[in-house]
C-alpha cells in the first residue's frame, strides 16, 4: 500500500535520456512546461505529443511506469474534463438537457486540457524516472548557485532535499514496522469514525517522530565525523560536464518551440 | 501428548506477488506447535523467520496454505483477525521503538484497552505484567522515554504480555542488549512460561540463548522448515546446521571436537550438567582401560 508511492522514483536504465546532464534535463522540463502552455491549437499540441512520445521511447522506460504516475491524478484530470465540457460554450450544440449544453468547443477544450495535463505528468515523471535523486538535487544546487550572491543558502537547501529524498523509503519502512507492532497490540486503523481514526494514528506518529529525530541526530553525528562543514570549499567527486547530446537536445527543444509558435500562427486558435 | 495450539499447513508467502520481482519468503511450511512448549526459532538472516511469525498473528495473509489457532483457520472470518492478535501476542524486533504513551502504565495498558477490558482489569494486568518483566511499581508513573534501553525493552515486552496471549511470540528479544540485559530477558521469558503455562515462541540468532531456554527448536533455512524437533535432536545434526551457516552451542562444539579426536562421546549435549556427566563417564572409561 505505502510502497506504491512513486514520488522521486528512479527507473534504472542506460538510455540517451538517462545519460543527459541532469541540469539540462531540468531546464528542458521547465522549457517543456512553458511550451505546452503556449500551444493554442491541436496542431501545436500534436507536436508536443510527438515530442513526449519520442522522449519516452528514447528513455526506454516502459509506458506502464507512466500509467502508474498518471493513475493517482486521474480524478483531477476527470474533474477538469467535466468542468470544461459543461462550462465552455461555442460551436455547434451536441447535447442539451435541463440548463446544460455540451458543445463541440467544450468537448475539444476538455480533450485539449486532458492531453496537456497528461503530457505534463509524463514529462515530469520522465525527469525523475531517468535521473537519480542525488544528481537531481546536485543539478538544482548548480542551477540555483547564482542565488548565493544574495545570501540564499543554496547548498544547505540542496543537501536538505537530498536527505529528505533519501529518507522517504526509510520512513515508509519505519511506518510499516510501527503499524505492525501496534496492530499486534490490537490497534485498529481501518474502522471507526473520522475522529477515532485520527486518534488511532497517535500510536504511530509519536514513535515515528521519536525515531525520525533519533535518525537525524545519528546522521548529523556521522556527517560531522566525516568532516562535513557545509558547502564552502567542498569539492565534488562527480563533475558535471555537458556533452554533444545535451546541446543537441537543447537544439531540438528550441526547434519545437519555433514549430509551436509557427503552428499557432498558421492555424485557428482553440483556446 | 499435549494439544496443538498453533498449526500451519503448506504455508507459503510470496513478496511482490505477480510482479517480476516475486520472491518466496516462506515456502510450504507444515508444523504443529503444542501447548506449553518453549519453541526457539533459528535461522540465517533472510531465512524467513520474521515472515513466519508475522503469519502467526495475522499481520500477513498467507499467499498459499493456512494457519490454524486452536484448530480454527485464522483467516476463515476476517472479523476475527483482531481477536487472533489478542490470542497470539507478537513482540517484534526492537519493540522499544513502538512505545508512545507518556507513562509506562498507559503504554502497557494499550493492548488490554484495545481488548475493551474494564479499568480495574487493565490496572491488574499492567501490574501483573510489570512484575513478569521484573520491574517494580515505581515505574508505573515514569515516562517510557526516560528509561534505559534494557528497561524500555522490558516495558515493551510487558505491553504484549498484558494481553495474556495464549501464545507469546518474541522476535529477537535480546538483540542489542548487553550480557546482563540478555540474561535478564531470557530469565523473564522462562519465568513467564512457568507462571502462566502459556506457549512461548522465541526467534533468535543465538544458539547459546536458545539452547538455554527452549524445549524445542525450529530451524528455518532458505524459506523452508529444515528441522522442528527437540533441542538435542536438532543439535545432533551439527554438520547440516554448519552448512546452513548456523552454529551449535560451544558445549556441543566441544563434544564434536572430542568425537573428531577419536573419543567415543555423544554429540547431542548442550547443557553443563549433561556435559559434566558425559565427561566423567569418558574419564572413568579411560581410567578403566588404563588399569
Amino acid at each position: 500500500m505505502l510502497s506504491d508511492i512513486t514520488i522521486g522514483q528512479y527507473y534504472k536504465g542506460d538510455s540517451l535520456v538517462h545519460r543527459l546532464d541532469a541540469r539540462i534535463k531540468i531546464i528542458l522540463t521547465i522549457l517543456f512546461i512553458v511550451i505546452i502552455f503556449l500551444c493554442k491549437n491541436f496542431f501545436s499540441l500534436g507536436l508536443m505529443i510527438l515530442l513526449t512520445v519520442l522522449s519516452v521511447l528514447l528513455s526506454k522506460v516502459p509506458f506502464k511506469m507512466f500509467f502508474k504516475s498518471i493513475k493517482p491524478l486521474l480524478p483531477i484530470i476527470l474533474f477538469t474534463v467535466i468542468l470544461n465540457m459543461f462550462y465552455i460554450g461555442g460551436g455547434t450544440v451536441l447535447l442539451s438537457f435541463w440548463k446544460i449544453e455540451i458543445t463541440t468547443k467544450g468537448v475539444f477544450t476538455a480533450i485539449f486540457m486532458a492531453v496537456r495535463i497528461i503530457c505534463l505528468i509524463m514529462c515530469s515523471s520522465l525527469l525523475t524516472y531517468t535521473t537519480v535523486p542525488t544528481a537531481l538535487t546536485d543539478a538544482i544546487e548548480r542551477l540555483l548557485s547564482p542565488l548565493n550572491v544574495v545570501h540564499v543558502p543554496v547548498h544547505s537547501l540542496a543537501m536538505m532535499m537530498t536527505l529528505a529524498l533519501r529518507f522517504i523509503p526509510t520512513l515508509i519502512e519505519e511506518i510499516e514496522r510501527i503499524m505492525n507492532a501496534q496492530k499486534a497490540r490490537g490497534a485498529d486503523f481501518e474502522s471507526g469514525k473520522f475522529m477515532a481514526r485520527v486518534k488511532a494514528m497517535i500510536p504511530i506518529l509519536i514513535p515515528l517522530f521519536v525515531s525520525a529525530f533519533r535518525r537525524a541526530y545519528e546522521l548529523s553525528f556521522a556527517m560531522t565525523c566525516r568532516c562535513y562543514h557545509g558547502g564552502e570549499g567542498r569539492t565534488r567527486m562527480k563533475q558535471m560536464k555537458l556533452h554533444v547530446s545535451d546541446f543537441v537536445s537543447l537544439g531540438v527543444f528550441a526547434a519545437v518551440l519555433a514549430g509551436v509558435i509557427l503552428l499557432n500562427s498558421c492555424f485557428a486558435r482553440l483556446i | 501428548m499435549n494439544s496443538v495450539v498453533l498449526e500451519t499447513k503448506n504455508l507459503g508467502y510470496l513478496y511482490s506477488k505477480g510482479t517480476s520481482s516475486q520472491v518466496a519468503a516462506i515456502n510450504d511450511i507444515n508444523l504443529k506447535i503444542e501447548k506449553g512448549e518453549l519453541v526457539g526459532i533459528i535461522g540465517h538472516t533472510g531465512s524467513g523467520k520474521s515472515t513466519l511469525i508475522e503469519h502467526f498473528n495475522a499481520i500477513l495473509k498467507p499467499t498459499s496454505g493456512s494457519v490454524f489457532l486452536d484448530g480454527n483457520d485464522i483467516w476463515a472470518d476476517k472479523k476475527n483477525v483482531r481477536s487472533v492478535r489478542f490470542k497470539v501476542g507478537v513482540c517484534f524486533q526492537y519493540p522499544e521503538y513502538q512505545l508512545f504513551e507518556d507513562t509506562v502504565e498507559k503504554d502497557i495498558g494499550y493492548g488490554p484497552k484495545n481488548m475493551g477490558l474494564s479499568e480495574d482489569e487493565i490496572k491488574k494486568r499492567v501490574r501483573e505484567s510489570l512484575s513478569f518483566v521484573g520491574l517494580s511499581e515505581k515505574y508505573l508513573e515514569k515516562s517510557p522515554f526516560d528509561l534505559s534501553g534494557g528497561e524500555k525493552r522490558r516495558v515493551a515486552i510487558a505491553g504484549v504480555m498484558a494481553m495474556r496471549p495464549e501464545v507469546l511470540v518474541l522476535d529477537e528479544p535480546c538483540a542489542g542488549l548487553d550480557p546482563i540485559g540478555r540474561n535478564t530477558v531470557l530469565d523473564l521469558i522462562v519465568k513467564y512460561r512457568e507462571k502462566t503455562g502459556s506457549t512461548v515462541i522465541v526467534v533468535s540468532h543465538s544458539m547459546e540463548d536458545i539452547s538455554k531456554i527452549a524445549t524445542k527448536i525450529l530451524v528455518m533455512n532458505e524459506s523452508r522448515l529444515a528441522y522442528y524437533d527437540t533441542v538435542s535432536n536438532v543439535f545432533s545434526h551439527a554438520g547440516e546446521l554448519f552448512s546452513m551457516g548456523l552454529d551449535v552451542p560451544q558445549i556441543t562444539r566441544l563434544f564434536l571436537k572430542l568425537k573428531d579426536a577419536g573419543y567415543d562421546v555423544r554429540t547431542d549435549i548442550y547443557t553443563f550438567e549433561e556435559a559434566e556427566k558425559e565427561l566423567l563417564k569418558l574419564l572413568k572409561r579411560r581410567g578403566n582401560n588404563a588399569q
